[in-house]
């Protein structure tokens, strides 16, 4: 039942864009096509639900036995950088494609909040292992769920009569606002399932 | 000199990180729910990227540029780390309110983007001057941001407990302002309002 409360929680409740706003420079940048935005959406799945693995083996089995917990933030950094140039190289060797297709985006998920923002979320929820790559798995699926709904309203726009100055970031976030409130709808069906 | 003040300002109007370039969009939505709050995570944004651009500065010829990212990583995180401790002992209301949003301005885009723009490639004055514009700049929009939100959203302004307006402006507060699609609608309108404001008569850049 946690394990099910953590999964829906992260899809729908605790998204990342329209609840915690975490990952939202790649949500913006990357969101122009449905298919660059799957390709994006894979990459940060796999390394979001690595990251909170093995960050949860640095924070348990290093960090908080030698007593080090406040160099939290620069050993996390340096794990998910390490992970996202795994990542890169695979992706590079696999899929040229997909590689070009990503661009700058995939170095930058270094730098994409949604990573180090689930590593750390598991630290403060006090999550175990598998409640912890529950919880990235979720959380990435939840973002990915935005990205690709997102990405869809947004090939829309280029047949839409948009007034000019709203053109490009303006609409982009009007319309995540209003993503954003309709998601508070499953808060209902949410406590009526965990009652 | 006119080259070092240009260095300072341009980050707080023309170039102003956040409704220029729209960087740093995270916590910049997720800080701004009030005034007080804004200021804050701009005051540690303002140590972060100052320092950080002076020691990425100095260190520029001799760190190789194969290396250069994580490299910039450690400096930006030992930063973030002496803001999260220092914020911790002194301000822990503020602290507790601003919660993971600390640890993650070592992801923020805007310190990395000036670490690989300008600090990797200016000499160590130059950068610092660009870290205080930026970090203004950055601190401005989010009090801003954070202003119509916490006006709009409790119908009042407070300051560390203290409301400015006693009871309250007099109107419904529209509760939808401070949670998150008030944040996303705030900076929308703000950024198309921008736009209104400095449209050209001619064709205009085409932005995203």
């Amino acid at each position: 039942m946690t394990y099910l409360y953590i999964l829906l929680g992260g899809l729908l409740i605790n998204n990342f864009i329209f609840q915690r706003f975490l990952g939202i420079c790649p949500f913006l940048g990357v969101s122009k096509r449905v298919e660059t935005a799957a390709g994006m959406s894979m990459a940060v799945i796999f390394v979001m639900t690595m990251a909170s693995a093995v960050t949860w083996f640095f924070q348990h089995m290093l960090l908080v036995p030698f007593g080090v917990e406040y160099l939290q933030t620069i050993v996390f950094i340096l794990v998910i950088a390490t992970l996202v140039q795994f990542v890169e190289m695979v992706v590079l060797k696999t899929s040229p494609v997909l590689y070009q297709a990503l661009g700058i985006y995939l170095p930058l998920i270094t730098t994409n909040c949604a990573v180090l923002g689930v590593a750390l979320i598991n630290v403060v929820e006090n999550y175990n292992l598998i409640e912890s790559v529950v919880n990235g798995f979720a959380s990435a699926c939840g973002w990915s769920l935005a990205i690709l709904l997102f990405a869809g309203i947004r090939e829309r726009w280029e047949i839409t009569d948009i007034p000019d100055v709203l053109k490009g970031f303006p609409i982009a976030f009007i319309s995540t606002g209003l993503m954003s409130i309709s998601f508070y709808g499953f808060q209902g069906l949410f406590q009526s399932l965990f009652k | 000199m006119n080259g070092l003040i240009k260095d300072f300002t341009k980050g707080i109007i023309a170039e102003n990180p956040v409704f220029r370039i729209v960087l740093g969009m995270c916590p910049t939505l997720a800080t701004s729910t009030a005034v007080e709050n804004g200021f804050w995570m701009g005051l540690a944004v303002i140590f972060v990227l100052t320092f950080s651009n002076i020691l990425i500065a100095a260190v520029r010829k001799a760190v190789p540029d194969k290396i250069r990212i994580p490299a910039y990583i450690v400096i930006i995180a030992s930063f973030v780390t002496i803001v999260d401790l220092v914020m911790h002992a002194f301000v822990p209301a503020m602290y507790e309110i601003l919660g993971i949003f600390i640890p993650l301005i070592v992801v923020n885009c805007i310190i990395f983007a000036r670490a690989e723009a300008f600090a990797s490639k200016n000499p160590i004055l130059n950068s610092a001057l660009d870290g205080i514009g930026m970090g203004i700049g950055f601190m401005l929009s989010l009090i801003v941001i954070g202003f119509v939100r916490e006006v709009l959203g409790t119908a009042n302004l407070a300051w560390s407990g203290h409301s400015l307006f006693g009871k309250g402006l007099g109107f419904e507060p529209a509760l939808v302002m401070i949670m998150p699609p008030g944040a996303f609608w705030t900076m929308g309108i703000l950024l198309g309002l921008m736009n209104l404001a400095t449209r050209k008569p001619k064709k205009r850049r085409a932005r995203a």
